[in-house]
This record gives structure tokens, sequence and C-alpha cells, in this order.
């Protein structure tokens, strides 16, 4: 987003069209953060407005949900299973090698903006653990030199 | 003569390289000039062999796999479009016995049709159930049900029948059906199979389930890790309501039936039934007091139906074939079918699709063809992150709810994970309670609390620190998580910590 009037242009547009359906606030914030990429907290008001909630009940819901971010996330968004199936399969070792790789934890976004690294619990590809996800892309089976190949075809793509 | 090819779009065989696979094959079938028609299907749930490429011929489908990329242009030289021999050649799909012992009712068609193809669905039994229940009473679809013995397959085991049974009889203007598609637990997935490989049986169910207690509006409350499963029923949901089996009159019933996908945001507590309408509401996925049941006072203080993805997946069979066909598998109290998933440390990982009864010694060892790093297996979590741990002495323990509540350990959603002996007891309940803290809702004390000291206790105890009084207060602390939770998050987190303790005291430095 160039500027904070377009983008609460942009969340007034989602908000009205979302508004009256049952329980909007959920889709509303889909909606937000599928197209802006996360959800800012300029647009908190507009929403809280839009469902006549206070502020705090919106904000209240973003924080709630491990999936709502209010900061932008990096150009790919990485989403590390860190459960049972995974760890039978080595996931710690995995997760271990790409938080080295990429120089952060989870929760974080590399220097050149390139990544954000995600912690998941589950993907449900539990039969090919251990599993990630690199935007919407889905691997299984991933070793440590599936992960470096993976990364160097997603940034050579970029 | 066109060739019919298949190639899935489950997300697992995708994530395996289905998606390349399948163009390559395009790709390689345009340079040699043949025609081909390559269906997208469901997994057939075999996914060490997946990608599973799959060719029509006369005798019936012959499977190869697991096909990469570079192995396509191999196949065309072995003439694979028309069965030719190759070294990744399987036979005939249906021969071979990882599916052939199977009693496939809920998965019958998957992996077999178009998912989202409303004629192939026809044309494979689809929507007799529902044009049965058309022309029954409301009271006897819920008999139907009930009849068959079906109890929730999310994890609890309710019977079906009588959940639907006191929504019918609870009058409201409007009600609700509710699918629970948050299938959260790790070594689960036969949620994800379904709703990508066969969407309309799902959709059928729901209908069905509409139509036995009065409700006009559905809701599928999807998790937001499953964005192919999104993709397939919002695809199938569109053809639904062109063809007139979703809207205002369900195959000119003058009945509505109306169903939407909702997506959740990533909390395994909304998987609980209250949290989930609480998030379905907008709010946060705060788990509310029992009573009042949802089957009373539910979504927007509604009677609700809520069910489990296969619950209501297995229901369009009962009503095509009655709910004597459907009881008559099964032990026990455990009647009809389990879509049991094999997954974690396991060398044929996969769907089994079984009646209950079978041991767990034959899933891991018969179907599983034991641990995939070839080491001793050393233990299995059944039932997801808050199922117990089962030592290898328990493996014949029949899978049935009530044989597996008597080792105090739970069959779930069916899940199976598997562990080899480098797995550490000790760090995997120390990751349950650190999963109950990062997933609790908040709302009670226990859960909020108790997870955080949990994952203390086990930091402690895992440095070997005071065992001789830290461990005797990880069980106290679990007496009160067990009985003082409001809801199952809290309440069964001592599953997996407490099973873990008593068959591997030696992984907490602690004599047997």
């Amino acid at each position: 987003m160039t500027d904070t009037s377009t983008m609460l242009s942009t969340v007034q547009a989602i908000a009205t069209a979302l508004k009256d359906k049952p329980g909007a606030l959920l889709p509303i914030l889909h909606g937000v953060q599928d197209t802006l990429g996360y959800i800012p907290a300029d647009s908190v008001p507009v929403i809280a407005k839009a469902l006549n909630l206070s502020r705090a009940e919106v904000h209240g819901v973003i924080s709630f949900y491990h999936y709502f971010r209010e900061t932008p996330p990096g150009k790919q968004i990485i989403q590390l299973c860190r459960a049972e199936s995974c760890q039978s399969m080595g996931s710690k070792h995995l997760e271990a090698h790409v938080k080295a790789k990429l120089g952060i934890d989870f929760h974080e976004t590399t220097v050149d903006g390139a990544f954000s690294l995600e912690p998941v619990y589950c993907l449900g590809n539990c039969a090919c653990s251990p599993a990630l996800q690199i935007g919407t892309d889905i691997y299984g089976r991933v070793s440590p030199e599936l992960f470096d190949e993976l990364i160097a075809n997603t940034e050579a793509a970029a | 003569m066109i060739k019919t090819l298949y190639v899935p779009c489950d997300s697992s065989a995708i994530s395996l390289g289905a998606d390349r696979v399948a163009a390559a094959i395009l790709h390689e079938a345009q340079q040699r000039g043949i025609r081909v028609n390559l269906i997208r299907n469901g997994s057939r749930g075999m996914f060490w062999l997946e990608p599973l490429v799959e060719v029509d011929t006369a005798q019936g489908r012959i499977a190869y796999g697991p096909v990469q990329t570079k192995d396509v242009a191999s196949l065309f030289d072995a003439d694979f479009t028309n069965g030719g021999d190759h070294a990744l050649s399987l036979g005939l799909t249906e021969e071979l016995e990882y599916l052939k012992r199977q009693q496939r009712l809920t998965f019958a068609r998957i992996g077999i049709t178009d998912p989202v193809c409303l004629d192939s669905y026809i044309a494979h039994n689809g929507y007799q159930g529902l044009n049965n229940a058309l022309n029954m009473a409301q009271a006897d679809i819920v008999k139907a049900v009930t009849d068959s013995g079906l109890r929730g397959r999310g994890g609890a085991a309710f019977p079906t029948g009588i959940k639907w049974n006191t929504v019918l009889n609870t009058p409201s203007e409007q009600k609700y059906i509710i699918c629970n598609a948050d299938e959260g637990d790790s070594g689960t997935f036969s949620d994800r199979m379904v709703m990508e490989g066969d969407p309309f049986v799902l959709i059928e169910g729901m209908t069905i389930a509409g139509l036995a207690v009065g409700a006009s509006q559905g809701y599928i409350y999807l998790r937001v890790e499953y964005p192919h499963a999104h993709k397939a029923l919002t695809t199938a949901i569109d053809k639904a309501y062109a063809a007139g089996y979703l809207g205002d009159s369900v195959l000119g019933s003058g009945k509505a039936f109306h169903l939407e996908v909702r997506l959740g945001a990533g909390a395994y507590v909304c998987g609980e039934e209250t949290s989930l309408m609480e998030s379905l509401e907008g709010k946060r996925g705060l788990v509310r007091f029992k009573p009042p049941l949802p089957a009373i006072k539910g979504l927007f203080g509604q009677p609700t139906v809520v069910n489990n993805v296969i619950s209501l997946a297995s229901v369009p069979i009962i009503l095509d074939k009655g709910g004597d066909y459907y009881r008559d598998f099964g032990m026990g109290r455990s009647r009809g079918t389990l879509p049991i998933q094999l997954a974690g440390n396991l060398k044929r990982g996969g769907l089994v699709e079984l009646a209950f009864g079978l041991t767990l010694r034959e899933l891991l060892y018969d179907f599983g063809g034991g641990s995939a790093t070839g080491r001793p297996i050393k233990a299995v979590q059944v039932g997801g992150p808050l199922g117990a741990y089962l030592p290898e002495s328990q493996f014949d323990t029949p899978l049935d709810y009530e044989s597996f509540a008597a080792i105090w350990a739970v069959v779930g959603h069916g899940g199976v994970v598997a562990f080899d002996d480098t797995a550490d007891m000790a760090e995997l309940a120390r990751y349950s309670m650190e999963f109950c803290a990062i997933e609790s809702c908040g709302k009670c004390t226990p859960c909020r609390i108790g997870s955080t000291r949990g994952m203390e206790l086990m930091d402690d105890i895992i440095a070997g620190n005071d065992l001789s009084k830290n461990v005797p207060l990880l069980r106290s602390l679990c007496d009160t998580l067990l009985n003082g939770s409001l809801c199952a998050l809290g309440g069964m987190t001592p599953y997996p910590v407490l099973s873990a303790l008593n068959h591997f005291p030696q992984d907490f430095g602690v004599e047997a």
C-alpha cells in the first residue's frame, strides 16, 4: 500500500461488502489480510465502526487468532510444522536448520524482507512428515537439503 | 483414441510433486502427439506411492508410483498410457493389498472420481441418500442415523442420531448445521482427504442433516491451513447450487438448505464445538459453559447440530443403504467403519478405512510396514495431541472406543502417529504442555495457568531437578487439569503427559 488513505478505503470497502453477513468479523479480517498481507492497526477503528463493535473487541479477536498478523510479512511466509507427527520424523532437526539458514526465529522476518517464519500445528500432511508450506505451496518429507533447494528456487523466482 | 490418466490433486500428493508430474505428463503427451484426458482425482491414500499415476485400461486402472517428473519420459517410452510395463508399475490399483484389504464406505469414491465433477459423483452412487431422505419423514431420517450406531468421528464419539433427535425436537424458527472441519490434530488428515477428494459427499451429508432436523442453513468451519480443501469445497458448493441440490428448494422439494464455508484462523481450540461457534459468531474462540447444549442453544442461540466431517460424510451411505447395513460393520458399541490415518514414523503411511476392531499391531505392521527409519517402534500416539502414548505392550488393543477407554486411551479422530526408539517421551510430554499453553483459550484457570506451570515442571524434570518432589507435583497438576478444566484441551492434556510418564518412566529419570 502506498499510503494510509488508500489502505483505509480498501479496508472500508471490504468491511462494507461483508458486514451484513452473520458473524462477519472473521470474514472481514480474512479479507483485509488476504488483500494487504496483514491487519494494520489503523484499520481496526474502521472495522469496529462498520460492525458497531469497540476497537478493543476487534483487537481482541485479531490477537486471539494465531493466523492474523498486525505487522507486514516478508515476501513469502514459511510455515513449519512443529506437531507430533513431524517430530517423529525429525522436524526438530529441520527446525534448527531452517532457523540457522534464515538467521531468524519463529515470528520473525529476514532482514532482506524475503521470508517470515511461522510455526504451524499440523498441515494435515502427516503421512509425509516433516512438512512445511511456503506461501500456499505445501511440501512433504522435507530434509534440510530439500529446504535449501526450495529456498534457492524461491529466491531465484523472486 | 484419447487415453484417460489420473494424477491426484490431494495436497499430500501435491506436497510430493503431483502438480509438476501432471504438467510434465501433459507436456510430454503433447510433444509425442498422444491425446490424453488427465483427471485430477483424490488420493487413494497410499502416500508412500504418491504421486500415484493411474491409467484406464480394458482390465481396469493400472497404477504407477511414486512418479517424479524425471520418470515421465520413460513412462511414455514404456507405453504406460496403454498399461505398459515399467519399473514403477504397480499393477491393477484395486489389487494392491493395502487397498484390497480395506472396507471403504465413507471413502468409497475417493481416488476414483474427479472430486469436483457432479456428474461423476452421481454416476458413483452420489445423492442416492438425499433422494431417499427427501421421501422420508424427519423422524425416520434421524432414526436411520440412530439405527446405524454412528458415533461422532471428531473424537468425542457421541451418538450422532441422539444429537440430531435433540435438535429435531427443539422448536425454533432457525436451526443450524455446522460441520466441524477444524481438523487440527496432528496425525489426522481424513477430513482433509474427504473435502479435497469428495466434497459432494460432505455437502450431501449436511443437506440430509438439514432436512432431518429442519435446519435451513449450514456452515463448514474450515481451518485456514487447508487451502486446497477450501477451493474444492467452494467449487463443489457452487455446482450444487447451480444444479438445485442446494438453495431455497432442494431438488424442488420446497425445503431450503444453504451452505457456506467459513475459515478459521489458526486456533486449535476452535475445534472444540462451543469455541467454534463463538468463532463463527465473529468472536474470540472462548469455550462456553455447557449446558446449555449446542443442540438446544447453539450458534446465535439457536438449536445447532455440530458434527465432524467424517460423521457427516458417513450419512449419505447410511441413508442410501440403510442404518442396518452400516451397523453390521464394527464391534461392540463401535459400529461402522473408521477411516484410520497412519502417520509419523511409518514406512507406509496413509488412509485405512476399516470396520472397528483391528489391533494397533495389525495397523502398524501389516498396513504401516513398521517404522520408516527401520528402528523399533517405541510408542504410538493415537487420537491427536490429546491422545495417550501407547507402548509396545498395548499394541494388541483393538481399535474400538471402549477397548481404548479401558486402557486410559482414546481413539479420537483415528490418527495414529508412530515414534521409533529415538523418541524422548519426556520431551514429548513437555511439548504437550507447551502446546496446551499456546492453544489455551484462557477462559479456565487450570488450562491457562496449569499448562505453563506444567511446561516449567517438565523443564525441571528433564534437567533432573528434585525428581522426588517434581514428579508427584506433575501428577497432582495433571489431576487438576483433568478434573478442573472447562473443555478437552486442558482436560485431556494429561493423557499424553501421564501416559508417557507411566509407560516410559526411564525417560523421566525415574524408576519403573
